[in-house]
């Protein structure tokens, strides 16, 4: 399996692949379990790079069609880069009522993001809608992350953000 | 797999009660999402600490054969984490038995002053209970408090009570008996049979009878069946199946053994969105235990049968929640549905006869299973809707949370009794501030006040043209435009159509185009004309649920909401002041006192006026922008 890795993606860094065979190799090479193959790849590469899918196709030995078809229907997979931080902002029926919209514009402005452009240039900060959390009593609802936010406003979610940059750039 | 000793339920609860009983307290934290995110993780680590340090014996964990802790001259507590309580804008909660103390928004500092004057001093803390808004009155415990007082808590009544994580607690509660015997008493058409007289119908929205589904599949012939859970939970605003997944989810287990005995299936799989990961997290950890326990795998109950159970999580498709696109996702493809029928008791996952439930099915059917359940299950709800259903009550409402209420309630006794009043965007409560309730999300409608009284239920929602849908109850406010919200809808259904039906892929897009074209001051008369014919031709032209419902809340607002959509198209003007292009500031004279506030916020230059003279707009530079409306001190700024 290595070898066809580096077949596909003679410059890729073939450590990384290694990842993508042990986990088709978890689910025995299964191609009903295309699913939960191309989540952990996500989990691994933060996104599906198309080498990859080209890769799980191969092993899977379904055509690639098959594969960037269910990987482009399904809207928790994504086929660019993403950042560091994933902001996803809820935009449920509850929230969308208790004015989700400007928290989101907010960000955006302060990020320089648009409904176009998701992530930063510096590859820090993803910001997408959610349809719902499920946290609807606590709208309007904001995950950074893994952690939910509730009860946003504007000024409380921009002020989350700044916790981000000021905590990366202290790292840095 | 090895074979495991058949579990004796009986001894299981006797030993969990008298573990139990060696507590002198417990102290519940509800562990929900909601509470999660407000921080219930760090009271609970708090808790812990700082009562260990203070000397007292605290276990987390309650082992049954630990019963041999008994006094020592130690205080014992038992700290435990609960699933979702339903009151999650009050979270995170805390309940301190005995005494039933009920404290609201705890935080971790809070926790050395509980401590000190309600375990050590035996005293409340005033400020922590709950607050009646009306009345300033604090309610000590739950059973003061008119959100649960008014509700019928039966699928919900051990969420938020009984550690999710502990088998034990689930068994002492009567959990895994239905199965029992279902499997060791009863044949698979009387389980059926059991069902069907218990009148349920699936809570997933289309109302149809659980028991007739089972039946379906039970007189199919072969030996390889499924039984999947639908966790796909899709509506926005909607978040019943979270909870109970989350809270307790050794009934949705539990429910799902008995749908495979009543139809001679021995595989299951629990799809989850993966929205709501604690809710994976918890039912794998419960499918664990249950297996641990010989109550899932080989040989149930000393027979000859056998149940798998997978959990599988979703990848983000709202259309997934229709049966047979479940399915597909299942398989490993797109989740496109395809025509019934074959209906799934025939055909369904890999081509074998499957049952779909909703997971509030499920979680209903140990309650039914269990002796005498049927009849308890018909003694609430109304002839044709028996039993309780949960709702999800958000927006404009005081209290928000998930509730559970027989059917036939009325939406006056959910929106003003169980809900505590309309509030307006601050949250101050304003009663005469109701517009309208949305139900049932993207798929259902919206009533009016005027439906106020109409009580809820499957055929009472359909005759107003709208639906029970998954149960979503979204509350708004004066302040709410009618035509945005439908517009929202619309915008989430065309998003989320599959794209294999024609008129619902393009159909949505232009119906969102016509919407926009009323917002934005677009529109004619025509527009609402073909808007009507669009979606009534969307309706029939498409296969699933999702076409065939997405234009139920354009439907239900073009009727219910007429003169509203039509002061957007012919007046060009938004009544609730929403739509910015319809926006049309103006000063009202009699108001002005001549500060210049607005003046010199305008950032276009667009108000004009001398200092103690009354101000006026120039609607040429006017950009609609609003700042004046905030600047206005005296509230002179009219129709922003």
């Amino acid at each position: 399996m290595e070898e066809q890795a580096t077949v596909i993606a003679p410059h890729a860094n073939t450590n990384k692949f290694d990842k993508v065979c042990e986990i088709l190799a978890r689910h025995d090479n299964r191609p009903e379990k295309l699913i939960p193959i191309l989540q952990e790849v996500q989990a691994e590469y933060r996104y599906l790079p198309e080498q990859v899918l080209a890769l799980i196709a191969t092993g899977l030995g379904i055509p690639p069609a098959s594969v960037y078809g269910v990987a482009t229907f399904y809207a928790h997979f994504t086929l660019e880069p993403q950042g560091k931080h994933i902001v996803r902002l809820c935009d449920g029926t509850a929230c969308h009522v208790k004015n989700s919209i400007p928290i989101l514009e907010a960000i955006r402005e302060r990020l320089g993001l648009s409904e176009e452009k998701k992530t930063t240039d510096d590859m820090l900060i993803t910001v997408e809608t959610v349809s719902c959390l499920g946290a609807c009593g606590l709208a309007p609802v904001m995950l950074i992350n893994d952690d939910v936010h509730g009860q946003m406003t504007p000024e409380s979610a921009v002020e989350l953000i700044e916790q981000i940059l000021k905590s990366e750039k202290e790292q840095n | 797999m090895e074979t495991v000793e058949r579990i004796n339920l009986e001894n299981v609860a006797r030993d969990f009660q008298k573990a139990l009983d060696v507590m002198d307290r417990r102290i519940t934290i509800c562990a929900g999402t909601g509470c999660v995110a407000n921080g219930a993780l760090k009271v609970h680590k708090a808790l812990v600490e700082q009562l260990g340090q203070a000397g007292l014996d605290v276990k987390v964990e309650l082992d049954v054969h630990d019963d041999a802790a008994k006094h020592d001259g130690q205080e014992n507590v038992y700290i435990s984490k609960s699933g979702c309580q339903g009151f999650c804008q009050m979270g995170p909660l805390v309940t301190i038995e005995p005494g039933g103390i009920l404290y609201c928004k705890v935080k971790a500092e809070d926790v050395a002053e509980i401590i000190d004057t309600t375990l050590r001093k035996g005293e409340t803390i005033e400020r922590l209970l709950y607050q009646k808004p009306r009345t300033g009155e604090r309610c000590r415990g739950r059973d003061d408090i008119p959100f649960y007082q008014r509700q019928s808590r039966t699928v919900l009544r051990e969420c938020g009570l009984i550690d999710p994580s502990n088998i034990n607690e689930y068994i002492a509660h009567g959990g895994y008996a239905a199965a029992e015997r279902a499997f060791a008493q009863l044949t698979p058409e009387q389980v059926c049979n059991e069902v069907l007289e218990s009148g349920l119908r699936g809570r997933g929205g289309g109302g149809f009878p659980t028991g007739r589904k089972w039946e379906l599949t039970r007189v199919q012939p072969g030996p390889k069946k499924y039984v999947i859970c639908n966790g796909d939970e899709g509506d926005p605003g909607a978040f019943m199946d979270r909870s109970v997944m989350e809270g307790n989810p050794h009934s949705v287990i539990e429910g799902m053994m008995i749908a495979a005995r009543a139809i001679g299936a021995d595989e299951g799989y629990i799809y989850v969105r993966m929205e709501y990961p604690l809710a994976v997290e918890r039912m794998r950890f419960a499918i664990g235990q249950a297996e641990e326990r010989g109550l899932l795998g080989e040989k149930l109950f000393g027979t000859q049968m056998n149940f798998k159970l997978h959990v599988m999580e979703g990848a983000g498709a709202f259309v997934c929640g229709e049966e047979t696109a479940l399915i597909a996702s299942v398989e490993g493809q797109r989740g496109m549905p395809m025509p019934k029928p074959p209906f799934p008791a025939e055909s369904g996952l890999w081509g074998k006869p499957t049952v779909i439930n909703n997971v509030e099915t499920l979680g209903s059917i140990p309650l039914i299973l269990r002796p005498g359940g049927v009849a308890k299950y018909r003694a609430v709800g109304t002839e044709k809707s028996p039993g309780t259903k949960t709702f999800a009550l958000t927006g404009h409402v005081a209290n928000t949370g998930l509730i559970e209420v027989p059917f036939g309630t009325t939406l006056r006794e959910i929106v003003y009794n169980i809900g505590g009043g309309v509030t307006d965007d601050f949250g101050n409560l304003m009663d005469e501030d109701f517009k309208a309730v949305q139900i049932g999300g993207p798929s259902g409608g919206c009533l009016t006040p005027e439906q106020l009284d109409l009580p809820l239920d499957f055929d009472s929602l359909r005759g107003v043209g709208a639906m029970v849908g998954s149960g979503g109850l979204v509350v708004m406010n004066s302040r709410t435009c009618m035509v945005s919200v439908a517009r929202f809808f619309m915008q989430f259904t065309q998003n989320e159509s599959c794209g294999k039906c024609v008129l619902c892929r393009e159909g949505t897009k232009q119906m969102l185009a016509l919407l926009d074209d009323i917002i934005e001051c677009r529109a004619d008369e025509t527009t609402l004309e073909l808007l009507d014919k669009l979606a009534r031709a969307v309706q029939k032209g498409s296969l699933c649920g999702l076409g065939k419902t997405a234009p139920n809340p354009v439907l239900s607002t073009l009727k219910n909401f007429r003169q509203e959509v039509e002061a957007h198209v012919f007046d060009k003007r938004c009544p609730a002041g929403r739509c910015k292009a319809l926006l049309m500031p103006e000063i009202d004279p009699k108001l002005c006192k001549g500060c210049t506030a607005c003046k010199r916020k305008c950032p276009v230059g667009a108000i004009t006026g001398e200092v103690k003279q009354v101000h006026v707009i120039d609607p040429e530079k006017c950009i609609k922008c609003g700042a004046c409306a905030e600047a206005c001190k005296f509230n002179a700024v009219v129709g922003v």
